[in-house]
């Protein structure tokens, strides 16, 4: 583990440089909200320290956390794929540092340079993956009681 | 070793959450050979049956603690018992965590629901043995907030240099930690995988899906050892309930490095 952000672990030097020239640092207070479900997903963040709560929207009831991204996580892949819209809403759970990428810009340096474009859309896709992972075995409810084992 | 049940009588109970409680239990006469963490007893409710209990706590040799999780007739006996109460015990039984092989190395502790259970002696073990073993992490993922098991010790546990992470599944109102599977641990806690034994405690599918994210983190497979759970009856290897391919996990297991279980994980039918 280097530390890195895990989107740009093992990235060759170069190319996180040219990534990181679009690259602001923003940080957010306790709270405060980075995206509603639906916005439209013009950035993305990756997380330096602190903690982001990922949640939907259920009408009559207080959003639901369905996952918190924490230091070194990629926060929001929406901004890949049309319309660019966010699937969730995040708010920040303390104070977030953040490094902030603009989706337009990063997308069009994909495009220039095709070789970052494909290293980057891998890493995505693997995020993407991961996460989808990680749904489906909450949806399995892995910690109900079940048989008759050792506890 | 016995394979008559020994009386032991309830020293004290602790409700862990609404479905768990610790029964400290402590011998009437005889004692029992001595726990080591990870092995386990076969613990009976009177005139109701017997069902394998990891030790939670090993206290002055004799005392043990067993963590229990009301799932059916004989756990749900052993939840209500109170204390004065008695059971029987026979054990110690299996393989226990190889606590040797960590020295000298970190070690990470990743723990589903009740799993935590039998991890707790080894989180105490490594703490109260500081510059034999390197850094511990602690990772646990629970169900709800309500389900985490020996939360009042947690904080203990961080003050006497613990790194401990808690997610859970559904997070309830107030809550502020993690919320997700608790592989998405793994990322966010700053352990380094050449220097690394890791123990795993949990519902097999957890297991199954950690330990290959602890690989495809650079974790080698023999410094990985996991505790199955399966069908246990007699404890001694003969009735052969719990066989998991060639293992016999009272008796092979419960704990097993994960270079010898890692292909039999993959077998659907075993």
């Amino acid at each position: 583990m280097t530390g890195w952000p895990l989107l740009l672990e093992s990235l060759p030097r170069v190319q996180r440089d040219r990534l990181f020239t679009l690259a602001d640092e923003r940080d957010f207070s306790a709270g405060s909200t980075l995206f509603d479900e639906g916005g439209i997903a013009d950035r993305f963040w990756l997380i330096r320290s602190g903690e982001v709560a990922l949640d939907v929207y259920v009408p009559g009831r207080r959003a639901q956390v369905v996952e918190t991204l924490g230091p070194r996580q990629q926060l929001g892949w929406s901004w890949i794929f049309p319309p660019y819209r966010w699937h969730l809403g995040a708010r920040a759970l303390g104070a977030v540092r953040t490094w902030e990428f603009p989706a337009a810009e990063v997308r069009e340096l994909c495009m220039a340079d095709t070789e970052l474009g494909y290293e980057l859309m891998l890493r995505c896709a693997a995020l993407i993956a991961d996460r989808l992972q990680a749904t489906r075995l909450r949806l399995l409810d892995l910690y109900t009681p079940h048989g008759s084992v050792p506890s | 070793m016995t394979t008559v049940p020994l009386p032991y009588r309830v020293t004290a109970v602790s409700e862990e959450t609404a479905d768990c409680v610790s029964l400290e239990v402590t011998p009437v006469g005889r004692a029992l050979p001595e726990f080591s963490p990870g092995r386990f007893a076969m613990v009976y409710a009177f005139g109701v049956g017997e069902v394998p209990i990891s030790v939670s706590a090993i206290r002055d040799g004799h005392r043990l603690v067993h963590t229990v999780r009301a799932i059916g007739a004989v756990t749900g006996a052993l939840c209500r018992l109170r204390a004065g109460d008695a059971v029987g015990l026979r054990g110690p039984y299996g393989i226990g965590w190889d606590l040797d092989a960590a020295a000298g190395s970190d070690v990470l502790v990743v723990a589903g629901g009740i799993g935590l259970a039998p991890l707790r002696p080894v989180v105490r073990h490594v703490l109260n043995h500081p510059g034999h073993y390197g850094r511990l992490h602690v990772l646990i993922g629970a169900r709800t907030p309500a389900d985490l098991l020996f939360g009042g010790e947690l904080e203990h546990w961080r003050r006497a240099s613990a790194q401990v992470e808690v997610t859970v599944d559904r997070p309830g109102p107030g809550w502020c930690g993690s919320v997700g599977v608790v592989t998405t641990l793994l990322d966010r806690a700053d352990w380094r995988p050449a220097r690394t034994t890791a123990l795993i405690c949990g519902p097999e599918v957890m297991i199954r899906h950690t330990a290959r994210a602890l690989l495809a983190r650079g974790l080698p497979a023999h410094r990985l050892q996991v505790s199955l759970e399966r069908n246990m009856r007699c404890g001694t290897g003969h009735c052969g309930h719990c066989q998991l391919g060639p293992l016999l996990l009272c008796r092979d297991g419960p704990v097993v490095g994960y270079d010898r279980t890692r292909s039999l994980l993959a077998v659907r039918e075993l």
